[in-house]
């Protein structure tokens, strides 16, 4: 049993529905963050750079990154993750996920290589037979010494941590802002990574540093 | 006290218009986040063209008039100095050129406008080249974004593409060149083609 399956007995993670109706709260709670503080510094003095945010569509992201002359290419990973049309029956007749499907109708970016990606928590929060081929699929569209930014909540987060939507509100400051979906978080935390998982899970990579934040949450800073 | 006056010389006086507020103030910046609502939805232009939900066109869709499509269009839209509103209904396979583009409902494909609005509705995946780009709190969108500051200037056209549509008189799809606002009598047969 690899490591991410075993987080994910204990959140009993597995098939969840789509969000259909997602709320997103008015409110939004400011954070500082030593992980974007990193991200940006790693950016500093150049224009023109590609970024890529896996994100939900956020527009106050947008709005950051272009006017600062970045070419930005947004996604929603979990969105398009979690989507029913995905949901297939494998051959021992259980319920899973078309990964290939997945991998083919998301995840393309039409060629396009990036200087920086904004991973956020999606790692957290995606389908298990998912997790490996997106930060594959991160590592082959990054170009060599590019800046990808993820987080990762530690074990006191708990399953039904809320799920929150990262806005860009600085070079160190970042804007939280929780979606719910029948009263409960639009996505649910599937797994706790540790630090030896997160080495694993990007050990095509560089090289790896770690932040950690107040809120149960582990912020890294990974090089292509 | 008020002096009563005789009946007669009594002349009804307009009440006096309120004086104009002035401030020293710069109007409040709007909110990015938050648009206000562009009228075009609420309030129908009678020179707007529109396409509704029923009517699905697989082609080239030009035209010199500004468009309300709520119906399915797929091929291309080029409507250079218009603009083009996609209604909640409406879904577009299709790479667009407009000025503005105001986006409800679903498109595949790339825009390039002037302004692009987005929608809490909006599904939109594909690439946005654009000088300013509007996206209300809830828009899904998948895609790369272009924000060019100063686009050149292309040559005006001169005239709307030829109309070739052929009526259509029975089947619902159409799949022709459709010029909008060209020749409004080819434009209303094929509008009224397909009506339940």
């Amino acid at each position: 049993m690899g490591p991410v399956s075993f987080f994910q007995k204990l959140f009993g993670g597995g098939a969840q529905k789509p969000p259909e109706t997602v709320q997103p709260s008015g409110a939004r709670i400011n954070r500082r963050s030593s992980g974007l503080k990193e991200f940006f510094r790693n950016l500093e003095g150049q224009e023109g750079l590609s970024v890529l945010d896996l994100g939900a569509t956020s527009a106050t992201n947008i709005a950051w990154l272009t006017s600062r002359g970045h070419a930005l290419y947004t996604e929603d990973v979990l969105t398009s993750a979690w989507d029913s049309a995905l949901q297939i029956t494998g051959e021992d007749g259980k319920p899973t996920l078309d990964v290939v499907r997945f991998m083919a109708e998301n995840m393309r970016f039409q060629g396009r290589s990036f200087d920086a990606v904004l991973c956020w928590d999606v790692a957290d929060y995606l389908p298990e037979a998912l997790v490996k081929p997106v930060v594959e699929k991160m590592c082959s569209v990054m170009k060599p010494g590019g800046t990808l930014l993820a987080f990762f909540h530690t074990r006191d987060a708990g399953p039904d941590a809320p799920y929150y939507r990262y806005h860009l509100a600085g070079n160190e400051m970042l804007q939280l802002q929780a979606t719910t979906k029948g009263g409960g978080p639009q996505f649910r935390l599937q797994r706790v990574f540790n630090n030896r998982h997160i080495e694993n899970l990007f050990r095509e990579f560089a090289s790896l540093k770690f932040f950690l934040a107040r809120d149960n949450v582990r912020e890294v800073i990974v090089v292509r | 006290m008020w002096k009563p006056g005789k009946p007669e010389e009594r002349t009804p006086v307009a009440p006096a218009a309120p004086a104009p507020q002035w401030t020293n103030t710069a109007p409040p910046t709007p909110k990015e986040t938050r648009p206000v609502e562009t009228s075009r939805f609420n309030e129908p232009r009678t020179e707007m063209a529109h396409i509704g939900k029923s009517v699905i066109i697989k082609g080239e869709l030009s035209g010199s008039e500004d468009l309300y499509l709520d119906g399915e269009v797929e091929g291309t839209i080029e409507l250079r100095d218009n603009s083009l509103t996609v209604g909640p209904n409406g879904r577009v396979r299709a790479n667009t050129h407009a000025k503005d583009v105001v986006v409800h409902g679903k498109v595949n494909g790339n825009l390039r406008a002037d302004r692009v609005e987005l929608k809490k509705s909006a599904l939109v995946t594909g690439d946005i080249i654009t000088q300013r780009v509007v996206i209300e709190d809830g828009a899904f969108f998948k895609g790369g974004i272009d924000i060019q500051r100063e686009q050149a200037k292309e040559a005006p056209k001169v005239e709307a593409r030829p109309v070739e549509a052929r009526p259509v008189v029975a089947p619902v799809s159409a799949s022709a060149a459709v010029s909008v606002g060209a020749t409004p009598g080819v434009q209303g047969s094929l509008i009224e083609a397909k009506k339940l």
